[in-house]
């Protein structure tokens, strides 16, 4: 530095004090750590869903009543006799879930290809938005759809002592219905994605439509098909409404899509809907089962990001 | 080289392969383009669906005959408030009148409010039966017939459940009466604490991640932490704010460190901790969208403003926000009006099933989703209409939201 500080004198140009070092500007610093703080809050947020619900999670395996191991492997979920095993719930979860994914991601994919490789421009322009808007009704509104349309017309299908009032078909049906502009958007953002000489040179080998489709577009945007079906899944997993309002109340274990049952998330809103008192072993339940939906969720979230990373297929 | 491929030389093989070929083309076209018409077709059924509920025939029933409580030949509508209260006063209990004194008194309500408790309280319309607006089209000289024979001192009328009056009155536990004043203005007072918090936050991280950030583990972490974040079920944030905001900061979100002694909101379940927990629901939302308005400036205006001396904040808040604010405010409207449809995190954090009073932040609360849930669990099927309605308004409050956000992009696009 005072090398420097000589040579610039040398020159004979007058050279102020701090010379050309950068001025410590108080403003600037104090900015700069307002939106570091801003950027920060994030993990504040992740920290404090951790931090409460294990912390609330911990306080319920601790009650004498409750025992890890009959939590995950039980197939009674009755918090007035002491009985919690997930298994009802979990069951419920992943039938629902099931039940949605079949309708989505093949009618996603589908209309997905529709939309990018066959639709007209306008015919795109038209779609696409609504799908858009079909993905952001509330939930609440597919649950009044699933009550008041679907499971009448499932009843009336299938037979009124069939199916009940209540079940995991019809919540399971209208969650598909809601994914499923979630995975075709994904999905054709990926097929978006790949680059037009890979169809022309396809085309250039003799290749149908379908055939550069299947073959060539699909298996390039895998990645980010497999990332959009994945999302959707986690998205099932967590949807609340729809299932709190047309699956049913009361934790059942069953394999029959056409009774009813009760999701965790289906239950945790059933739980505190009415006046949950703090330091009760259902008020410490929900966040038991919070905590398994969220490391459900987050796993899935972190594979979908991974896969992504992992397997996208870069084009210049 | 013919010889070992006579299929391509003739054509033989090869063209009756290129006719399947092209069948199973057309055949997928068709699967695909069923698959989109499915698609299209299930928001139909939803939204003639929704319709079908807010509009048909309703049969009702006066408990008290309104004429009957005429005063010299003049009908309840034109009476003024005094008789209005003193024909409260004789059919009331005395216990239910003090009451409602005592709530608020008779000579500080309106006409209007005085009215509508004579018809809460003593006419009392009860819903015989209700029908869908499909039913009343197809079947109206049947229901019109049984009305008649079931129902003889029934009123039947077509009506809109959505209307002037659904929208201006509070909640009611008769069905008749009830309305989503209430609900909207709790919405909107909710909404309010989401954007005062979630905005000036989540662009200063959208700022920090992309203006100032260096590629260093933390900032790597901050990232990776947004995007899962956004994938969070939106029930976990309410089981959070559960914990957070009505438990531990309960003496704040109550409003008693404020002076605010309203009994009822001392646990904390108010407007307030159901806005924070929206904003920390759509905090990763605005933060990504923001994010992506800020990469879409170009980096040569950020040299530009460098270059004659601006410092980095100079720089951001003269040169990079200006030409990324549109994008920003598209970015959060989107956002706001998911939180607007959010129920779950709501209910968890402990949502009131009724409320007549106007909220404040410090009120319990009750938002649109909220009472379109209450209604629709309800068995009765007149309730279930009123939720259809309450539907309508949802959509109609998103729709306008979303429109001026495509307003907002349409007008503001720049290509640089």
């Amino acid at each position: 530095m005072p090398g420097k500080k000589e040579a610039a004198q040398g020159t004979g140009y007058p050279v102020r004090k701090e010379g050309l070092r950068k001025r410590r500007r108080v403003g600037e610093t104090i900015i700069q750590s307002l939106l570091f703080f801003a950027g920060f809050f994030s993990i504040f947020t992740t920290l404090g869903i951790v931090y409460e619900l294990g912390k609330e999670a911990l306080l319920f395996f601790r009650t004498p009543e409750v025992d890890p191991w009959e939590f995950l492997t039980g197939t009674s979920w009755q918090p007035h006799i002491n009985e919690f095993g997930i298994l009802p719930l979990a069951t419920s979860t992943f039938i629902t879930s099931l039940i949605a994914m079949t309708i989505a991601i093949p009618l996603g994919m589908a209309a997905a290809i529709y939309l990018s490789e066959y639709a007209s421009h306008k015919v795109r322009r038209t779609l696409k938005p609504i799908l858009e808007i079909l993905a952001g009704l509330p939930t609440i509104v597919y649950g009044y759809f699933a009550l008041m349309f679907v499971t009448p017309l499932l009843r009336s299908l299938f037979g009124n002592d069939v199916v009940q009032i209540y079940n995991m078909a019809s919540g399971g049906l209208v969650m598909g219905i809601l994914i499923l502009p979630l995975i075709a958007s994904m999905s054709e953002d990926a097929l978006n994605a790949v680059p037009r000489a890979l169809r022309e040179a396809a085309y250039g080998l003799g290749a149908t439509k379908l055939e550069v489709v299947l073959k060539v577009v699909v298996p390039a945007a895998l990645s980010g098909i497999a990332a959009a079906i994945i999302v959707g899944i986690s998205r099932a997993i967590g949807e609340t409404m729809i299932v709190a309002v047309s699956v049913g109340a009361g934790p059942n274990f069953t394999f029959n899509p056409f009774q009813s049952a009760e999701t965790m998330t289906g239950h945790i809103v059933r739980i505190s809907g009415g006046d949950l008192s703090y330091d009760s072993i259902d008020y410490n339940s929900i966040f038991a089962i919070g905590l398994l939906l969220f490391f459900i969720t987050l796993t899935l979230n972190i594979v979908s990001q991974r896969i992504v990373r992992r397997f996208r297929e870069v084009y210049e | 080289m013919k010889k070992n491929n006579p299929s391509y030389s003739n054509g033989g093989r090869f063209r009756d392969n290129l006719a399947t070929r092209h069948r199973a083309g057309v055949i997928w076209q068709i699967v695909f383009q069923a698959s989109t018409v499915i698609g299209i077709i299930a928001l139909t059924a939803l939204l003639l669906n929704i319709i079908d509920g807010a509009f048909g025939y309703v049969a009702y029933e006066a408990r008290v005959d309104p004429a009957s409580l005429a005063v010299d030949g003049v009908a309840i509508e034109d009476l003024p408030q005094e008789l209005l209260v003193e024909i409260l006063r004789q059919n009331l209990s005395s216990g239910a009148f003090n009451k409602l004194d005592n709530e608020i008194p008779f000579n500080e309500r309106s006409r209007i409010n005085v009215y509508d408790l004579v018809i809460e309280r003593i006419v009392r319309y009860d819903v015989t039966e209700s029908w869908t607006l499909r039913e009343s089209l197809t079947q109206g000289a049947e229901i019109r017939a049984r009305v008649i024979e079931e129902y003889p001192d029934a009123e039947l009328r077509f009506i809109s459940w959505i209307n002037a009056e659904f929208i201006q009155r509070p909640q009611s536990s008769e069905a008749v009466n009830a309305g989503v004043r209430t609900a909207i203005l709790g919405s909107l007072l909710t909404i309010l604490v989401t954007i005062l918090v979630a905005f000036p936050l989540g662009v200063g991280a959208a700022i920090y991640l992309e203006e100032y950030a260096l590629d260093n583990w933390l900032n790597r972490l901050i990232r990776t932490n947004i995007n899962n974040l956004a994938g969070v079920p939106s029930i976990i944030y309410g089981i959070l704010g559960l914990a957070i905001f009505v438990r531990v900061l309960g003496v704040l979100t109550s409003g008693a460190v404020f002076g605010s002694v309203d009994p009822t909101t001392a646990s904390g379940r108010t407007v307030l901790s159901a806005g924070l927990t929206l904003a920390l629901l759509v905090l990763p939302l605005i933060i990504i969208n923001a994010q992506e308005a800020l990469r879409a400036v170009p980096q040569s205006l950020r040299q530009a403003s460098l270059s004659v001396g601006a410092t980095k904040w100079q720089t951001v808040w003269s040169h990079v926000l200006p030409n990324a604010i549109p994008g920003i405010l598209t970015g959060t409207i989107l956002a706001v009006s998911r939180a607007i449809g959010e129920t779950a995190p709501l209910i968890v954090v402990g949502a009131s099933t009724a409320i007549s009073f106007d909220p404040n932040i410090f009120s319990r609360f009750t938002t649109l989703p909220i009472q379109i849930y209450q209604w629709t669990a309800r068995p009765q099927a007149e309730w279930r209409h009123l939720a259809a309605a309450a539907i309508l308004v949802l959509i109609v409050l998103l729709l306008s939201l979303n429109a001026t956000a495509i307003v907002l992009r349409n007008r503001s696009t720049k290509r640089f």
